[in-house]
């Protein structure tokens, strides 16, 4: 056996180096989905990042033009199966706007708090799953604990744990559960202080601060050129949100804070996020203070059901109405819309063109988590291989939606 | 959504004049339709306008107005952070569809216009890098065009599809091209 020195190497020769380019996922428990990404390494540096998306590809798009407007609701469940409620939020508001209607005040309540239910139970996926990309697994055990005080609720309101379907077109589905105020009221006091938790589980962990802080960094004008929005981009001190600059709903009579980091690192990105769900608390509690009693569905029999069910069983007007509705739907006057609400990723919006049936002819989803992705590109740059873990995990991406 | 100052057409008008159509206000959104040859230099001016500032590109939509003719669109949907406006801007393709790419004027543009060209087929010329981004490589046809059946086409994987083999056209349909 000859011994390899500094010696042996012939004179002049340098050291073969090449690139050497690794598969990252699609089945790899930190991808959060089924997300490939090809990377081109140079040593343990990350030059280039290629992600490979499509895997969870459904044709939403598709399948909502032969669908109509009410089928079309659990199918916006599935895009950000984290958060359904934002995106039956956002679909709604959609085709009522097109039809030109506005759902009754207590409606809007009633889905603002759903939505901010969502928010709560979309961050503190991130917000546990981030330290267990990176080796911590206690605070994804804690967080969990509290969704699932979130799921429960959503069961006591729509009777389902994820896909609630719970919006409809003019209103919601059904009034609040009796004893769900109480209920409500319960987790919001405990829940701000469970969210210190979490903070004091991370805020003093050394590795997980080496590990996000500084890493990932994308400045202002990158992350508003890559079409960021959302935390990711409220993370690089780009003060936007869609619920305070374009009010829908009733957020124009909520108080709350936009939160924004100036670092636009993996730790800034993950504060951003905990500290939202703080005011995401402040305005469920504002809904209960504020929601005034009335109708959950606004009262047109050629869009909703008959508010009274049991006039089905009793009354042919109310029959026809409810068999009409539901095996053909209702038609949206031709036009088309845009538009865009804050979901827990960034910009959700709905570009519907109606050519005046029961059906779409075009419904395109502007995915949020499909637009953050491309933040790797810029976030990866000249990255350690390990770090692409942190960064990847810090934008959140939701592969239903991304992949929509 | 509420605008609390309108957006002010007066510079687009001026500096386009009759090449751009104005379609009006709409639901939050102001709508201009123009030709594809224009629109870069139309995304570039809406951006770099000091009085507009669209420096967010929302989303590109490929559509399908089969059979009408021109068959397709390419709409754009952007924002202007500073001023709160939205804009839609509308762009009429024939068949084949070919619009010059806008990648150099938001870099966002990338994915949005590999998910048009996957789905619809539209060409964006100028694209460094127009691969599909939903469909796999060596997937035939375009699916989200109206003329593409729901179900897909019939084969070895698919015993529930349409009947019919999967309209080729080999001047542009199936291959990755750079």
């Amino acid at each position: 056996m000859t011994e390899v020195t500094e010696l042996s190497r012939p004179e002049g020769e340098a050291l073969d180096t090449r690139e050497v380019l690794l598969n990252l996922g699609p089945q790899h428990p930190s991808t959060h989905g089924v997300l490939r990404l090809v990377l081109e390494l140079e040593g343990e540096y990350v030059k280039r990042v290629d992600p490979h998306i499509g895997y969870l590809h459904r044709g939403t798009e598709k399948l909502a033009e032969s669908f109509t407007y009410t089928q079309i609701f659990p199918l916006t469940d599935r895009l950000d199966y984290l958060c359904p409620p934002s995106n039956n939020l956002a679909f709604a508001l959609a085709v009522e706007k097109l039809l030109g209607i506005e759902a009754p005040i207590r409606a809007q309540y009633i889905r603002v708090m759903m939505a901010e239910l969502a928010r709560i139970s979309g961050h503190l996926l991130i917000t546990g799953a981030l330290p267990l990309d990176l080796g911590a697994m206690t605070a994804l055990l804690y967080a969990m604990r509290e969704r699932e005080m979130i799921m429960d609720l959503l069961e006591m309101i729509s009777g389902a744990r994820m896909h609630t379907s719970f919006c409809r077109v003019g209103g919601v589905r059904e009034d609040l559960p009796d004893g769900f105020v109480p209920k409500i009221r319960e987790f919001c006091d405990i829940f701000p202080n469970r969210i210190r938790d979490y903070e004091r589980l991370v805020e003093n962990n050394r590795v997980f601060l080496n590990r996000t802080q500084g890493i990932g960094v994308i400045s202002a004008e990158d992350g508003i050129d890559l079409g960021l929005s959302g935390p990711n981009l409220r993370a690089s001190g780009v003060d936007w949100d869609i619920r305070r600059d374009e009010p829908y709903e009733i957020y124009d009579r909520l108080d709350f804070n936009v939160i924004t980091r100036n670092e636009g690192d993996c730790y800034a990105r993950w504060q951003c996020r905990v500290e939202e769900m703080r005011e995401s608390i402040r305005i469920i509690e504002q809904c209960f203070d504020q929601m005034p009693e009335g109708p959950f569905q606004i009262d047109m029999p050629t869009i909703a059901f008959p508010v009274d069910k049991d006039k089905v069983h009793c009354s042919m007007e109310a029959l026809i109405q409810h068999f009409d509705l539901s095996a053909y739907g209702f038609k949206v006057p031709k036009g088309e819309v845009y538009s865009a609400i804050e979901s827990p990723k960034g910009e959700l919006g709905f570009y519907i063109i109606s050519d005046g049936s029961e059906k779409p002819f075009r419904m395109k989803v502007r995915a949020p988590s499909f637009v953050n992705l491309q933040g790797l590109f810029v976030a990866s740059n000249a990255q350690y291989l390990a770090d692409m873990i942190a960064v990847l995990g810090s934008f959140d991406p939701v592969m239903g939606e991304v992949d929509k | 959504m509420s605008m609390e100052v309108p957006l002010d057409r007066a510079p687009i008008t001026e500096r386009f004049g009759e090449a751009i159509d104005d379609l009006g206000f709409a639901h939050g959104v102001h709508s201009f339709a123009a030709p594809p040859e224009m629109i870069v230099e139309l995304s570039r001016f809406l951006k770099e306008h000091p009085a507009l500032r669209f420096n967010f590109l929302s989303d590109i939509c490929g559509v399908d107005h089969y059979p009408e003719m021109p068959r397709f669109e390419a709409v754009y949907h952007l924002y202007s952070l500073p001023n709160k406006w939205r804009v839609r801007i509308k762009c009429r393709l024939g068949d084949p569809p070919r619009v010059p790419s806008v990648i150099a004027v938001w870099r966002t543009a990338n994915w949005h216009e590999r998910e048009a060209w996957d789905m619809y087929g539209i060409r964006f010329d100028g694209h460094p890098d127009l691969r599909r981004i939903y469909m796999w490589e060596g997937f035939e046809g375009f699916p989200q065009r109206k003329d593409f059946p729901l179900r897909g086409y019939k084969d070895k994987l698919n015993p529930f599809g349409a009947e019919g083999p999967p309209p080729t056209q080999p001047d542009l349909a199936t291959k990755n091209i750079p």
